[in-house]
């Protein structure tokens, strides 16, 4: 019997078109816009202004706190402007926009295929360089990576955790990653152990991923401390959460971090950067993109440049099918539909999926039947019927009362409905103004 | 009988016992409360909207009676008659409030402002811009998803299924606020009623340079200026892209209304024009 979280969970159809399909490095665009708020945080400030010429890798906006992470070129050429362009939360937001002249990367970064597996830097170096590089989560949730590896005092971690699951469905990027940067995706999790000062990591594969798990096993092998862990198809697996019961059985208090039982998750592409950055000081720049749908004639994985516009990408996978009905960002579990496909590639696009008409609709919304299936799925214990009741009559103290805040907002709830309720869209509306209420309270 | 008789004595005397012992105890803990606060919450129109910023009616007649200065209280809903009505119980002042109402600040009709996106998401205003910044190229306007509708509890608004847009019945409003609060693109505005309820208003609230809010709708403010330099009482301010007329300084003269090469500008309740008579309303010097 395989390992898999212990509360509720669904199998949505896997539809993994992209498997096996060779990461494919996308060309250079002529132009890129870079957004300057693409992570969890403060926004980032522009350090560039207009007509200056950028390297590729270089500095162009600055993390402006803590929780922040900062931006680098992802081509060499002049700002053409910095400007309001409308991002993939659907509304205007500041971006710099480069066009791109040649290819000229910054001296510092070593762009060799070497595998290097020395650690030289200490922990703190590794964690300033991270920081430095603008890593962010690259699952798909964009925290900065610097924040989660320094380990606040009075606390220790006990196990890395390493997230290679890529519960959503469609989705590939992670998993070519392990498959073609395998050694890489290794000494990365080596130097996170080393910043994070632990000898355990544990990397969580599913088992719909046989080569995978095959393949980093054999890795494994090489480099002490890391052993793999094969675990049960079941979404959200990919959440930190869910992850951390699946692999060490441990479970996080209400508003807790992962860091109160011991354990740190980060992602895999999240590793990679890591090396690529401790080792080749190449900074966070460019990232595995899955494009797939139904009706995508090429499914790929593409390794773009930050700030590339999305039609680019579908038209390398045979451009946009003619029965499209949706374009997401991201997963068809958590991912966003967005209203424009000249939306650029930030640090968090883990996948473009582009569905057909039939199956991008939404079904009717019908009265709630009380079948309580989305009790039973939602692996936050949460009654999501019950939430979205309170947060559509605006009983916020209930909706605190009833933990509205633990929500991951995987979608489990809305993805099992049978009535087609819009059950995360209300619980996030409530999770919003819970949140604010919340915060104005500690002021 | 007996039975009869005795249960009868006994009761009755617990009875007067237990009345006589709440009696006292009502005296010893007597509450006083203003009998004031009961008359005033009388002549208020008990429709607890909220409007006036106190929760309910009775909570505004206890302000109207415990603080001495009333000038800056109003209750939006009963107006003039009832605020003084309530101000002859308490014997003060009221500072006579103008009437105000709700304008829809969005033209963005299916028809001037094309939709480029399809929603299927929740039906409510606050989710949908959530998730983005609306079905149309401007980001600014009607969602057109009814939450101000919603929250009219005076039955003062609708939705015109033709324009997709919310209209508001005049005569029902009570400029209560409901539907600028619930408003998550704050397009509701409450305006001043008006003499003969007529009023001007930049009936635009999109915040893009000229050239992309017209892109986005036909009936935009571009910000071109030309209403703020004709005003001849500085009534027009244009910041941020967008003309904003006040209410307190326009004298309803019309010259904007004219000038708008967007017809952004909208006039209510003004008679049909006449051809070629271009002088201010005589009614607006009152």
């Amino acid at each position: 019997m395989l390992k898999t979280f212990s509360l509720g969970g669904v199998h949505p159809a896997e539809n993994k078109f992209s498997a096996g399909q060779k990461i494919e490095v996308l060309p250079v665009p002529e132009q890129v816009s870079v957004p300057i708020a693409q992570h969890i945080g403060a926004p980032s400030e522009p350090v560039v202004a207009k007509g200056d010429e950028v390297k590729v890798g270089q500095l162009i906006a600055k993390s402006t706190g803590f929780v922040s992470a900062n931006i680098h070129s992802p081509v060499s050429g002049k700002v053409f402007k910095i400007d309001d362009i409308i991002d993939a939360s659907g509304y205007k937001r500041k971006a710099i926009i480069i066009k791109t002249e040649g290819d000229e990367w910054d001296e510092s970064i070593d762009r060799s295929e070497d595998l290097i597996t020395e650690i030289t830097a200490t922990p703190e170096e590794i964690i300033t360089k991270v920081g430095e590089a603008g890593i962010v989560g690259l699952g798909g949730a964009t925290f900065p990576a610097h924040v989660k590896l320094s380990v606040p005092p009075g606390k220790t971690c006990e196990v890395l955790i390493l997230n290679g699951v890529e519960c959503e469905p469609y989705l590939t990027a992670d998993h070519q990653l392990m498959m073609e940067k395998g050694d890489e995706i290794m000494v990365g999790t080596q130097i996170l152990m080393k910043a994070l000062k632990v000898d355990k990591a544990i990397i969580g594969i599913e088992n719909n991923k046989p080569d995978a798990i095959k393949h980093m096993s054999e890795l494994a092998g090489k480099y002490p401390g890391i052993t793999i862990q094969p675990l049960k198809v079941q979404y959200p697996q990919g959440g930190e959460k869910q992850l951390i019961d699946a692999c060490i059985g441990r479970q996080i208090p209400s508003g807790k971090l992962p860091i109160e039982v011991g354990a740190v998750v980060q992602n895999v592409g999240t590793t990679l950067a890591v090396y690529e950055a401790v080792q080749k000081n190449k900074p966070l720049f460019e990232r595995v993109v899955t494009v797939t749908g139904k009706s995508v004639s090429k499914p790929s994985n593409f390794l773009a440049r930050v700030g590339t516009p999305l039609n680019q990408l579908i038209d390398a996978a045979g451009g946009l099918p003619e029965d499209t009905g949706k374009v997401i960002g991201g997963g068809p579990m958590m991912g966003k539909a967005l209203s424009s496909t000249e939306v650029p590639i930030t640090k968090g696009s883990s996948g473009i999926l582009i569905m057909p008409d039939e199956m991008a609709k939404r079904g009717k919304t019908e009265a709630c039947i009380r079948c309580s299936k989305c009790v039973s799925v939602c692996p936050m214990g949460l009654s999501p019927y019950l939430l979205m009741t309170v947060s559509d009559k605006a009983i916020w103290d209930r909706a605190e009362e009833e933990k509205i805040m633990d929500c991951i907002e995987c979608g489990s709830c809305s993805f099992t409905c049978p009535a087609n309720r819009p059950l995360l869209d209300y619980i996030r509306l409530g999770k919003g103004k819970v949140g604010q209420i919340m915060r104005s309270r500690t002021k | 009988m007996n039975v009869v008789l005795i249960t009868i004595i006994s009761l009755g005397v617990l009875g007067s016992l237990a009345a006589i012992i709440l009696y006292f105890v009502a005296q010893k803990f007597k509450v006083f409360e203003d009998p004031r606060i009961d008359q005033v919450e009388e002549v208020l129109p008990a429709a607890n909207c909220g409007g006036c910023g106190y929760p309910g009616c009775r909570a505004f007649a206890e302000a109207m009676v415990k603080s001495d200065d009333i000038s800056d209280l109003n209750c939006p809903v009963g107006g003039a008659d009832t605020m003084s009505a309530a101000a002859a119980i308490l014997g003060k002042e009221v500072a006579a409030a103008d009437p105000m109402v709700a304008v829809v600040r969005c033209n963005g009709t299916c028809e001037n402002r094309p939709r480029i996106t399809e929603y299927d998401g929740a039906t409510s205003c606050t989710i949908a811009t959530s998730l983005y910044g609306g079905d149309t190229g401007c980001s600014n306007g009607c969602l057109g998803l009814g939450e101000c509708v919603d929250a009219c509890a005076f039955n003062a608004m609708y939705m015109d299924e033709e324009t997709g847009l919310p209209v508001i019945i005049e005569d029902n409003c009570v400029s209560c606020g409901a539907c600028v609060d619930a408003c998550p693109k704050n397009i509701i505005e409450l305006r001043k009623k008006g003499p003969k309820s007529r009023r001007i208003f930049v009936s635009c609230v999109n915040t893009d340079k000229g050239a992309a809010a017209k892109k986005a709708c036909s009936v935009a403010c571009i910000a071109c200026k030309k209403c703020q330099k004709i005003c001849p009482f500085d009534a027009i301010t244009v910041e941020n892209n967008l003309a904003y007329i006040d209410y307190n300084k326009c004298k309803l003269c019309r010259k904007c209304v004219a000038e708008c090469p967007t017809n952004a500008i909208h006039m209510i309740n003004f008679p049909p024009p006449k051809p070629k008579v271009e002088k201010p309303v005589a009614e607006s010097a009152e």
